[in-house]
C-alpha cells in the first residue's frame, strides 16, 4: 500500500483496511476513544447542556463492554475526563459492585486517572441507579448510565412517535398513565426511573434511580446522561429546575424503607434490604457505601453493626 | 498553503483537547462564567480561545463558517489543515465564527422541532470579556449571573424565546471564553438592579 | 451483627482465571490453533466477520477461540476491536459482476451465460452423521477442474435489458455510515442494507421466514446466488486513480419478486438484495427477502402491519450485540430499583388492606 497522507474524512463504504499490528492497551488513545469520537460526543454534550432534558442523538461506539452495562456512561466519562481528574464509579450506590469495579479498572488502564471511593474527593462520578447521599459540589460532574433514555418508551414503543411527542410537547400519554395508576392503586405505581419535567419543557427519564433520589436532581454539579445502545446523550446544567411529575391531589413523594441503616444508624439515606438468615430475617443498610463508611468512621453505630455487639 | 497553517495546533491533542473541552463545558453549563482556554493559535485575527474551540470541536463532520474579517485565506488554510472541517455557507454551518457586527443570525440553523440540536454554535470574537453587563437567569445559574454581551439584549431574548430551538453562543477574547446557551433568559442591567 | 462484604475485585480476578482455564479445556488434548479454526470452521469465521463488520479471517478465528465458540461473543470482540481502528478511507464499490465465483446458482433460468456452478454446498448432502470424521477426518481429494475463465454477468441484467425490473434509483455518492452516525428513521436503503448485513443471522432468517409464511408475503425467486472473491479497490487521491488493495470473499443474493404494479408503478418485477462477507448464503438470501419487505413504501405497496415491513422494528432489533448486551444486563445488580418496587408493593398492599378493613368495619 502506498504511503502518503490519505483522506480520513470518507465514511466507510463496505470494506476498509487497517494496520493491525500491536493492540496492547498502551496502543489505545487516552481514555480509550479516538479523538474524532470524543469530539462528536463533546459536541453532543454541549447541545445537551444548551437544551436541558432533550435527548441528543450521538453515534455511540462499540465499547469493549456490553451494551446495557454502562457503555453510554463510559463514553461520556471518557469524553469529559482529563488527566487531572479523580474518578469514582458506583453501581447501586456502591463502589465495590462488580460492574463498578470493572468500569473503574477500565479507566485506570486506559486513562491512567486517579480513582477514589470518597464522594467528596471525586471530580467525575460515574453512577448506575443512584445519586450519592452527600450533596455534590460545583466542581463535580455526575455521569449516569442510562438503559432506556426515552421516558415515553413504555407507553409508546416507536421512536418516531415519541420524538414527535417531545417536539409537540405532547405529554398527555404520560399523565394518563400516572392517573390510571392512581385510579387503580390509589398511588402512582412508579418507584424508580420516575419521570421529571425539565424547566417546564422536556419530560426526561432520570435513569433508574429510586424516586427517593429525584429531589437531588436540581444540584450544583453538572449532570450528564449517556445511553450507549440507544445512542442518546442528555444533560442537566447546575441548578436546573427539575420537577417530578405529579398531581395536585397526589403530590410526588420520595420514599425509602422505613428503617435506620443497620450499620451506621442513618435515617436519611436510601437503604438496601438484605436477607440475613434462613428464616428470612431482614436487615437494612445504606446503599451508598461511602456514605455509610464515612458515618461509621465518624463514630455512628447502627443496631446491627459489629461494633454494636 | 502557507507555513502558518502548520503551526498553532495542539501539540498533544488528547490532553490539550480534554482540558480545553472542560473549560468549554463549564462555560456552556454555567452561563456568565468566564474561563481560560489555551493551546490553539490560529493566524490573526482569530483569538487563542477561538482557535482552541475549533481544535477541540471542529472536524470533517462539522461545517465551519467564517464571517466578515475572519474569512481570510490564512484562517481558512489553518482550519482546513488543523481540523479538516469544511468551510461552508452560514446556513449549513455548525460553527459560525466572527465579529458580532458581521454575523447575521437570521441565516443560521436553529434546529427543528424534532431535532433542536441541529443548530449552529456561534463563536463571537470580542475585544474583551466582561463579567459586568446583562443579567442572566436559567439553567446553570443559581440565582442570577451577569455577563457583558455585544449589541442589543433583544437579540438574545428573541433567541431564547425560540427555545428549544435557537443558536448557542460562545464569546471569546484572547485566552478567555464565556457562553450563552439558548436556555438562558437575558435582561438588561438597570442601575437599580445593580 | 453484620459485616459488609467487600470482594468485587477478587471475585472478578478469580472468575477471569477460571474462565481462561475452561477455555483451554483438558490439557491432555492438543490446543486448538487459530489456523485450524480459520481453515476448518470457515463458516463460523464468516459469520463472525459478517456480523462483526470486519473482513479479517485471522482475527475472526482468534475471536472464536477466545470466545470458546460463542459466536455472538466473538462478534462482540471483533466489533469492539473494529471501533478502535483508524480509517484510511472508503473503497470503490465492489463490482460483484466481476466476481471469481466458487458458486453461482439461479432458480429462475435453467442456464445463462456463465452457467450454474454448484460449488462446495451442503445442499445435496444427506444429513447423516459421518462417523469417519470422528475417527480421522481424512478425506479423499476433490476432483480438480480448471476455471472456466468466463465472466458471469448478473442474471438480473438480462431482465433489466427487457425493462421488466424496476429501475433502482442512484444512491448517494458517499453512502451514510451506520457505525459513524446515529440511526435516524426513516432510514435510507443504504443504511437498511448495512444494518441487515451486520444483523444477527437468526433474527434476519426469522424475519425472512415470516414473509414467506404470509406476513407481508412477496414471493421471492432467487434470480441469482453467487459466492466468490471480488477485488477491492481504493482511490488514492495522490495518484488520481484506484488501485487494488486486496480481495474479499462475499455472498450476493438477488431475488426477483412478483409485483402487480401500483398506483405509481407499472407491472414489473422488483428486487431484493443481500450482500454478506464470506460464504454466508443463508444470511444473504434472508437479507434479500427482508430488504424487499422493507421496500413496501417506496414501491407504493400497502403496509400490512407485518413485522418484516416495520423498519423501526427490524432495524432496532437486528443487532445481536445490542440485543445480547441489554438482555444480559438484567443479571447485573438491580438492588436499588428492586428495593423501591418492594417498598411500593408493600405500601400498596398495606393501603389495600386498610381499605378492605375500613369497608368491613363499615358493613
Amino acid at each position: 500500500m502506498p504511503t502518503g497522507r490519505l483522506r480520513n474524512d470518507l465514511p466507510l463504504v463496505f470494506a476498509y483496511f487497517w494496520n493491525n499490528e500491536g493492540a496492547g492497551m498502551s496502543e489505545y488513545n487516552f481514555a480509550y476513544l479516538d479523538e474524532q469520537t470524543k469530539r462528536m460526543i463533546r459536541r453532543a454534550i454541549l447541545k445537551g447542556l444548551a437544551i436541558p432534558g432533550y435527548q441528543v442523538p450521538f453515534a455511540s461506539r462499540e465499547m469493549p463492554m456490553p451494551y446495557g452495562w454502562g457503555t453510554g456512561g463510559v463514553q461520556v466519562s471518557a469524553a469529559v475526563m482529563t488527566q487531572a481528574d479523580v474518578l469514582k464509579v458506583i453501581d447501586q450506590g456502591a463502589d465495590d459492585t462488580t460492574n463498578a469495579v470493572s468500569i473503574r479498572r477500565f479507566f485506570e488502564r486506559t486513562a491512567g486517572v486517579a480513582t477514589t471511593e470518597a464522594t467528596e474527593a471525586a471530580t467525575v462520578i460515574q453512577t448506575r441507579h443512584r445519586i450519592p447521599e452527600v450533596p455534590l459540589s460545583e466542581d463535580q460532574i455526575l455521569v449516569y448510565q442510562v438503559p432506556i433514555p426515552e421516558p415515553l418508551r413504555f407507553l409508546e414503543p416507536s421512536e418516531v412517535e415519541t420524538r414527535k411527542m417531545h417536539a409537540l410537547e405532547d405529554y398527555g400519554l404520560m399523565h394518563v398513565k400516572l392517573y390510571e395508576d392512581i385510579s387503580a392503586h390509589g398511588a402512582i405505581a412508579t418507584s424508580y426511573a420516575y419521570p421529571v419535567q425539565v424547566e417546564g419543557r422536556y419530560v426526561m427519564d432520570p435513569s433508574p434511580i429510586p424516586k427517593f433520589d429525584n429531589p437531588k436532581l436540581g444540584m450544583a454539579a453538572i449532570q450528564l446522561f449517556g445511553a450507549g445502545r440507544e445512542q442518546r446523550i442528555y444533560a442537566l446544567p447546575p441548578y436546573t429546575q427539575v420537577v417530578s411529575l405529579d398531581f395536585e391531589d397526589h403530590p410526588f413523594e420520595p420514599s425509602k424503607a422505613d428503617h435506620p441503616c443497620g450499620l451506621c444508624g442513618a435515617t436519611d439515606s436510601y437503604l438496601d434490604e438484605l436477607i440475613v438468615d434462613d428464616a428470612g430475617g431482614r436487615m437494612f443498610m445504606c446503599s451508598d457505601t461511602d456514605y455509610c463508611q464515612a458515618r461509621r468512621a465518624a463514630g455512628h453505630v447502627g443496631a446491627l453493626a459489629e461494633d454494636a455487639a | 498553503m502557507q507555513q502558518a497553517s502548520l503551526a498553532g495546533g495542539f501539540a498533544d491533542p488528547p490532553h490539550q483537547s480534554s482540558t480545553a473541552f472542560r473549560a468549554i463545558m463549564q462555560v456552556m453549563a454555567r452561563p456568565g462564567r468566564i474561563e481560560t482556554i489555551t493551546g490553539g493559535a490560529a493566524p490573526a485575527p482569530l483569538s487563542g480561545a477561538a482557535s482552541s474551540v475549533l481544535l477541540t470541536l471542529a472536524d470533517p463532520d462539522t461545517g465551519v463558517h467564517l464571517a466578515g474579517a475572519f474569512d481570510t485565506q490564512a484562517v481558512r488554510d489553518w482550519i482546513t489543515f488543523q481540523t479538516g472541517a469544511p468551510l461552508v455557507a452560514a446556513p449549513a454551518a455548525q460553527f459560525v465564527l466572527g465579529a458580532w457586527a458581521d454575523i447575521d443570525l437570521t441565516q443560521l440553523a436553529i434546529g427543528t422541532a424534532e431535532y433542536p440540536d441541529r443548530s449552529a454554535t456561534v463563536i463571537v470574537e470580542l475585544p474583551a470579556l466582561s463579567p459586568e453587563g446583562a443579567i442572566l437567569t436559567g439553567p446553570g445559574i443559581r440565582d442570577r449571573a451577569t455577563l457583558g454581551l455585544p449589541g442589543d439584549v433583544g437579540v438574545f431574548q428573541r433567541n431564547a424565546a425560540l427555545f428549544p430551538l435557537g443558536v448557542d453562543f460562545m464569546f471569546t477574547s484572547g485566552a478567555q471564553i464565556a457562553a450563552l446557551p439558548r436556555s438562558t433568559k437575558v435582561s438588561q442591567c438597570t442601575s437599580n438592579q445593580r | 451483627m453484620y459485616v459488609a462484604v467487600k470482594g468485587g475485585e477478587k471475585a472478578i480476578d478469580a472468575a477471569h482465571a477460571w474462565l481462561a482455564e475452561e477455555r483451554r479445556g483438558p490439557t491432555d488434548v492438543a490446543e486448538l490453533s487459530v489456523a485450524q479454526i480459520k481453515g476448518q470452521l470457515k463458516l463460523a469465521v464468516n459469520r463472525v466477520m459478517a456480523e462483526g463488520s470486519l473482513y479479517d479471517p485471522d482475527l475472526a478465528a482468534l475471536a472464536i477461540k477466545q470466545a470458546r465458540g460463542d459466536l455472538i461473543e466473538a462478534v462482540f470482540l471483533i466489533r469492539a476491536y473494529r471501533t478502535t481502528l483508524p480509517r484510511f478511507g472508503g473503497s470503490v464499490p465492489v463490482d460483484t459482476g466481476e466476481m471469481a465465483c466458487d458458486r453461482r446458482v439461479s432458480a429462475t433460468f435453467k442456464d445463462a451465460p456463465g452457467g450454474q456452478v454448484l460449488g462446495p454446498t451442503f445442499d445435496y448432502t444427506h444429513r447423516l452423521l459421518d462417523f469417519k470424521l470422528a475417527a480421522d477426518g481424512e478425506v479423499p481429494d476433490a476432483p480438480e477442474g480448471t476455471s472456466d475463465g468466463v465472466t458471469k454477468p448478473h442474471i438480473m441484467s438480462f431482465l433489466d435489458r427487457e425493462d421488466l425490473v424496476q429501475k433502482e434509483p442512484e444512491g448517494p455518492e458517499v453512502p451514510p455510515d451506520l457505525t459513524r452516525a446515529p440511526l435516524e428513521l426513516p432510514a435510507t436503503r443504504a443504511l437498511r442494507l448495512q444494518s441487515l448485513t451486520r444483523g444477527d443471522e437468526g433474527f434476519i432468517l426469522g424475519m425472512a421466514y415470516s414473509t414467506q409464511r404470509g406476513y407481508a408475503r412477496n414471493h421471492a425467486f432467487v434470480a441469482e446466488l453467487r459466492i466468490g472473491t471480488c477485488a477491492v479497490e481504493m482511490e488514492i487521491p495522490e495518484l488520481g486513480f484506484a488501485i487494488e488493495i486486496g480481495e474479499v470473499e462475499v455472498t450476493e443474493c438477488e431475488t426477483v419478486n412478483q409485483f402487480q404494479g401500483s398506483k405509481t408503478e407499472p407491472p414489473q418485477f422488483t428486487r431484493g438484495y443481500g450482500l454478506v462477507f464470506g460464504m454466508s448464503e443463508r444470511k444473504a438470501i434472508s437479507m434479500a427477502l427482508v430488504d424487499r419487505a422493507l421496500r413496501w413504501e417506496e414501491l407504493g405497496e400497502d403496509n400490512l402491519g407485518a413485522p418484516a415491513q416495520d423498519e423501526e422494528f427490524v432495524l432496532y432489533h437486528a443487532d445481536n450485540i445490542q440485543a445480547t448486551g441489554f438482555l444480559e444486563h438484567i443479571k447485573l445488580p438491580h438492588y436499588v430499583d428492586f428495593q423501591s418496587e418492594l417498598e411500593l408493593i408493600r405500601k400498596l398492599r398495606r393501603d389495600a388492606e386498610a381499605r378492605d378493613a375500613h369497608r368491613e368495619a363499615a358493613e
